[in-house]
């Protein structure tokens, strides 16, 4: 079994100044790919801030400044695998085949947005903090159980490390060698909180030695580091060899959500700082110093994006909302007689 | 047939359940020891350790793990020792065990079953003798069932498992091995949502479920000698709930006794005597009387008996209900 250390520094692959200080785990065309992803989730990320403003969503919660912890993750996933994560992880769940139509019906209040296609191993997103790790367990662990292959990858903040629930995922991840993938998207806040509140560890992932699986420590603003942590963590999973907890050290570029004004607790030169260290620009240039990047491109692919995005509003937006009597068909494959009878009380006006 | 005891039959359904290799029992102590009631006795040699899984102490890690396997497509079987430990895994059970279907409408299920040894009556330690089931039915996306004989016990743990939707399986600690019965070998299922009418009669229609039933019996045979006439419905499950064998009986009888070991205030006496009284008030001919537990802790076991009803007490309310 690998031993569980931690680096102290985080594992970095591509500095931000798009200079490589480790060898490229993927060939350029596919790092390519990787950037238009991230342009594609700031894209969206930023439509939906907008709308909310409009009052066309409810509360949102941005991840910009996260795309390559997420994206990068998710690269290393095959189809079968499944990604169990939260509401700021809207990049990952996409990558991974969630519809945008679907990611923008959850935020403007529609239970239908929950409805994954066929095939697409993606949970709704865990609205509850921590609680969603031990579903990634039970997952990874059925895999084993049944004799497939299929790796949960679960995302979650710095925050969610102080839930109980952490541990208790952890801790039977490791006891059962389950085929899990333990994300941290470390952003430096919850709320209001900084990182330094929520524990005394040095690292988030040093956790991972009490548990006896190993801790990666990597520069969650380094999308090919990010994709090499995790392609190892999963490979080991799908190998059978157990867990593995990855900390991406990020930072959350907006507020926790458009409910809330991180003015009141945080400077903005700490922005400012990691503005420098933006997930996409370093890529942008890495590219451009390799002849893969040219302005006509890049507004291509913007435009492209954006145009998806758009329609995926559209779609969502055209959809009229539940009406009574579809509140209660979610609940049960079948409705039990009492709720029936609520049902058509509700649905006749009556009680 | 066998005669086995409520544990015993129980034995044998997880024993039958655990055939679909879909299906694995996960809990603390439910391999090796094979349980802390041996419900689970003997079936770990049987299924192996993949299958039998004794776990760490972590409640909702049990309920949040059984729930991933669930939603993967398995259909666990997670068991909490007793019901005051199984608040730990509430959140999981409230949050994303009873929504899962709702909120992805459908494209996840969570087709588990979460067996919860409940009741007072045996004079265990603290926390060992709660009967909070109140908050499992009144938790919207959940089936709440509890059996009290052994035949109910078998055929309804099979139907939980192979129910589409999450099932909280309720088992009354002080029956396990109190009641015995006629058990067919087997599989058969007893289908959940069914009130059951254990006894006709035509002054008084009492009602109980789970624990108390045994106590409901007795009171039936008291009542007869002392003259009265009662009828007695075993509700078996609490969400949902079905009425309908009480409605009927209270047409004939006039008079509802119910009976629970849970606290009063906000419990399912109060749910069912406001149902019966939108639907049959003009039956009536005297108010719906209560027997449960107090709105106490549970006492502990030197004075637990103030506290579990019994026999003696629905008799006493039959007779107040009577105008004796």
């Amino acid at each position: 079994m690998p031993g569980p250390t931690v680096a102290p520094t985080p594992l970095t692959v591509l500095a931000p100044t798009g200079e490589l200080v480790a060898p490229t785990p993927l060939p350029v065309e596919r790092i390519r790919e990787l950037y238009r992803a991230m342009a594609a989730a700031r894209s969206y990320d930023r439509k939906c801030s907008a709308m909310q403003r409009q009052g066309r969503l409810a509360t949102y919660a941005q991840f910009e400044g996260q795309e390559a912890a997420q994206i990068g993750a998710v690269a290393a996933l095959q189809p079968q695998d499944w990604v169990v994560a939260t509401y700021r992880d809207a990049a990952a769940m996409w990558f991974h085949g969630y519809p945008w139509r679907n990611l923008i019906l959850g935020r403007t209040g529609d239970e239908r947005g929950g409805h994954a296609p066929p095939g697409v191993n993606v949970l709704p997103p865990s609205i509850t903090v921590g609680a969603h790790m031990i579903h990634a367990v039970g997952i990874g662990w059925a895999s084993l159980i049944r004799g497939d292959d299929a790796v949960a990858m679960t995302f979650f903040g710095d925050g969610a490390t102080s839930e109980g629930d952490f541990h208790e995922a952890m801790n039977f991840a490791g006891v059962f060698r389950t085929r899990t993938v333990f994300l941290c998207q470390n952003n430096g806040w919850a709320i209001s909180m900084p990182r330094e509140r929520q524990t005394a560890s040095a690292t988030i992932a040093q956790k991972a030695d009490a548990y006896g699986i190993p801790g990666v420590l990597v520069d969650g603003n380094d999308v090919l580091a990010v994709y090499a942590a995790a392609d190892e963590a999963v490979v080991r999973a799908r190998a059978g060899e157990g867990a593995t907890l990855i900390e991406a050290v990020t930072y959350r570029m907006g507020p926790h959500t458009t409910a809330d004004d991180a003015d009141r607790y945080r400077s903005p030169d700490h922005v400012t700082e990691w503005a420098e260290r933006d997930p996409l620009e370093r890529v942008r240039r890495y590219l451009a110093a390799n002849d893969a990047w040219s302005a006509e491109w890049q507004d291509g692919i913007e435009s492209g994006e954006a145009a998806a995005v758009e329609a995926a509003v559209e779609e969502a937006e055209a959809l009229p909302p539940l009406d009574v009597g579809e509140i209660f068909d979610g609940m049960f494959a079948e409705l039990p007689d009492p709720l029936a009878a609520q049902r058509k009380a509700a649905v006749e006006g009556g009680e | 047939m066998t005669e086995r005891n409520l544990a015993q039959a129980l034995n044998d359904a997880l024993d039958i359940a655990l055939g679909d290799p879909a299906v694995v029992l996960i809990g603390e102590d439910v391999g090796r020891t094979g349980g802390v009631f041996r419900v689970s006795d003997g079936l770990q040699p049987r299924h192996g350790e993949q299958r039998v899984i004794d776990v760490p102490v972590a409640e909702s890690g049990i309920v949040g793990a059984a729930f991933g396997m669930a939603v993967a497509g398995m259909r666990p079987i997670a068991e909490l020792q007793f019901m005051g430990f199984s608040y730990p895994a509430y959140d999981q059970v409230v949050s994303h065990v009873s929504r899962i279907r709702n909120r992805s409408r459908h494209r996840f299920t969570a087709p588990m079953v979460i067996r919860i040894p409940y009741g007072a009556g045996i004079g265990a330690a603290e926390h060992h003798s709660e009967s909070t089931e109140t908050i499992y039915a009144h938790t919207p996306g959940l089936k709440v069932v509890v059996p009290s004989t052994p035949y109910d016990a078998k055929g309804m743990l099979l139907a939980a498992v192979a129910d589409p939707d999450p099932v909280i399986f309720l088992e009354p600690i002080r029956l396990y091995r109190a009641v015995k019965g006629e058990v067919p070998d087997g599989h058969y299922t007893v289908p959940l949502g069914q009130a059951a009418l254990v006894a006709d009669g035509s002054d008084v229609t009492l009602v109980g479920y789970g624990s108390m039933m045994r106590d409901v019996r007795r009171s039936v045979e008291m009542l007869a000698a002392a003259g009265i006439s009662a009828a007695a419905v075993d509700l078996r499950s609490l969400a949902p709930m079905d009425l309908e064998p009480v409605l009927d009986s209270v047409e004939r009888t006039g008079r509802l006794v119910v009976v629970h070991e849970a606290p009063r205030t906000a419990g399912l006496a109060a749910e069912i005597a406001a149902a019966v009284q939108e639907r049959a008030l003009y039956s009536l001919r005297a108010p719906i009387a209560r027997v449960t537990g107090w709105d106490t802790i549970v006492p502990l076991r030197r004075a637990e008996h103030h506290y579990v009803p019994n026999a003696e007490r629905i008799v006493a309310a039959v007779n107040r209900t009577m105008g004796a």
